[in-house]
């Protein structure tokens, strides 16, 4: 982790559909270089309030600064400032890896020779010089979510989203896809990561946990088991998630 | 297995689409009765599989049973005989629950009030909510009304394709429970997953990847047919700890496993103590300290990656 202002400032941030508050009043801060995971159950408001970080949805309330540009009035600042990368949505499949990433550069403004540098150096990190030319419809699932992450790396953003990168993936890609976040961190980029892997909320720095619109649990994860007093963090995550569930799956545990 | 009677076969299973081969040759067994569960990431072939045993789809080579009837030549019989929950949500999303449920029971010449008593335990949970539009429905409640259709003529066997994919582990485990309770009514359960933890809620399983079988077991013998010194590895810089080790002289694999790593060694027949003394003090001649090195049991998850290898 390094020094310097947060790169992600929420307080009270709120956002209703009607009469249904999805995200209540939540208040964290992440810090340069941190890997930040973002858990709760379904339904329990991620994706409304990563919508929020992101510039995608106005928030009903509170404040949020993402890479230092207010959400409300600086949106399209912040978005230029972001990386986002999810399962469901990250390459374009009929197109080949360099134009996958010729598109992204292109987007966020890189010039030509911006483009052909970093392109290069990004095969090269992941030994994909050789599939440059293939499109991504032939590559691995694996192979995909890292070109994916790289990708979403390429404008040199402040923090990177990561929703659900690793659902589905094999338990060997998944942890390679771990070290690439790890590496990324290294060098200085934030991450904000989303996974229903309880051992992969152990692998961040710091975690949130929300439910029902708020935030449960708040801190790094060594912290928040002696905190709550259990053993893992799926542990944690039931206890919250579900109280009265949590609650008998302790009293039926030897 | 011996003795019990088997509710589904497959032998020889190939199913080619165009150039790709999704699966090159499955065989397996499920024993009357048991949850089964075939276990392996995306793009493994277990969905081309499911599809095969509800006889959506025929297979390239080889051949399969469900409940004794050939799923190509008997087809009719085995769809009466099985619930099919697929991999996607599957349900009308502009009816509501209970016309989603009414449609199924239809279907199948029956109906939700006749069916109540086998369907209760999970419908009973939608019921306050059996206006509401499936579409409108959270991801562990969806999945509930799925299994509710798909229990609803009942089965003799479930297939259960990815039942808990993208499902939080709350709604996951709930879902399992919802299995084990099945199960005791005498339903053979096969099931496939994701997600290498809810392995051990099976009977048997099956390590699926790249459309061929690696092995298939009990839980526990699988975790134990790791066959190498396995040590837990926590130290404070996790990041750090795991590169250094990855430079050790006997090291085999190094993965991050939830808050420690698990290191392997090389040397299959070594003495897991030692091993972990050598590796304590490699560390130390680094300049990490304070790490903790001690040896663990294999579980599933080791024993996937070291297949996958």
């Amino acid at each position: 982790m390094t020094g310097g202002p947060p790169v992600i400032e929420v307080n009270d941030l709120t956002r209703t559909f009607g009469s249904f508050v999805a995200v209540d009043r939540i208040t964290f801060e992440v810090h340069p270089g941190e890997v930040f995971g973002f858990l709760g159950a379904n339904g329990a408001g991620k994706t409304t309030a990563i919508r929020m970080l992101t510039g995608l949805l106005v928030p009903s309330g509170g404040q949020a600064r993402v890479a230092g540009h207010d959400v409300y009035t600086e949106s399209e600042a912040v978005k230029r400032s972001i990386g986002y990368m999810s399962q469901r949505f990250s390459l374009y499949e009929d197109l080949t890896v360099r134009e996958n990433a010729r598109l992204y550069g292109g987007i966020y403004g890189l010039t030509d020779a911006e483009i052909r540098e970093r392109i290069g150096a990004m095969l090269a990190r992941l030994k994909l010089e050789a599939a440059a030319d293939t499109r991504v419809s032939a590559l691995p699932l694996g192979w995909r979510q890292k070109l994916a992450f790289s990708v979403a790396l390429l404008h040199r953003p402040t923090i990177v989203f990561l929703d659900e990168p690793t659902s589905g993936v094999d338990p060997v890609t998944r942890r390679q896809f771990w070290e690439l976040i790890y590496e990324t961190a290294r060098a200085g980029t934030t991450v904000l990561v989303t996974t229903h892997y309880m051992d992969e909320a152990e692998y961040c720095d710091r975690i949130s946990i929300m439910v029902a619109g708020r935030i449960e649990a708040l801190g790094a994860p060594s912290d928040l088991k002696k905190q709550f007093g259990v053993e893992s963090m799926d542990e944690l995550f039931v206890r919250l998630a579900r109280p009265a569930a949590g609650a008998s799956a302790g009293a039926a545990a030897p | 297995m011996s003795g019990a009677a088997i509710a589904a076969r497959g032998s020889g299973l190939v199913k080619r689409f165009d150039e790709t081969t999704a699966l090159g040759g499955v065989s397996f067994e499920v024993a009357a009765g048991e949850i089964f569960g075939f276990i392996g990431p995306d793009g493994a072939g277990k969905s081309t599989l499911f599809r095969i045993l509800a006889t959506l789809i025929i297979p390239s080579a080889g051949t399969a049973e469900v409940l004794g009837r050939n799923v190509v030549t008997q087809h009719w019989d085995v769809r009466a005989r099985v619930g099919y929950m697929p991999g996607r949500f599957s349900l009308y999303p502009d009816l509501s629950v209970e016309e989603n449920l009414t449609f199924f029971a239809s279907v199948f010449g029956t109906t939700i009030a006749r069916e109540y008593d086998r369907i209760a335990p999970i419908y009973s949970q939608l019921e306050p909510f059996k206006q509401r539009r499936a579409g409108a429905l959270s991801g562990g409640m969806k999945q509930k009304l799925a299994l509710s259709c798909a229990l609803v003529h009942r089965p003799e066997l479930l297939l259960l394709d990815e039942p808990t994919t993208g499902v939080d582990a709350v709604s996951r485990r709930e879902f399992w429970e919802l299995l084990a309770q099945l199960k005791t009514t005498g339903l053979t359960i096969v099931v496939s997953t994701p997600y290498m933890d809810e392995a051990d809620r099976c009977d048997r399983i099956a390590l699926i990847e790249r459309g061929k079988i690696l092995a298939t077991d009990t839980p526990a013998a699988i975790a134990g047919s790791f066959g190498r010194p396995l040590l837990a590895v926590k130290a404070k810089d996790r990041y750090r700890a795991l590169l250094i080790l990855r430079t050790f002289p006997h090291v085999h694999t190094v993965y991050p496993f939830g808050e420690v790593l698990h290191y392997s060694d090389e040397r299959k027949d070594a003495s897991p103590e030692q091993v972990a003394a050598e590796v304590a003090e490699f560390l130390r001649v680094k300049g990490l300290v304070g790490a903790d090195v001690h040896p663990i049991a294999a579980g599933i998850e080791d024993s996937f990656m070291e297949r996958l290898a």
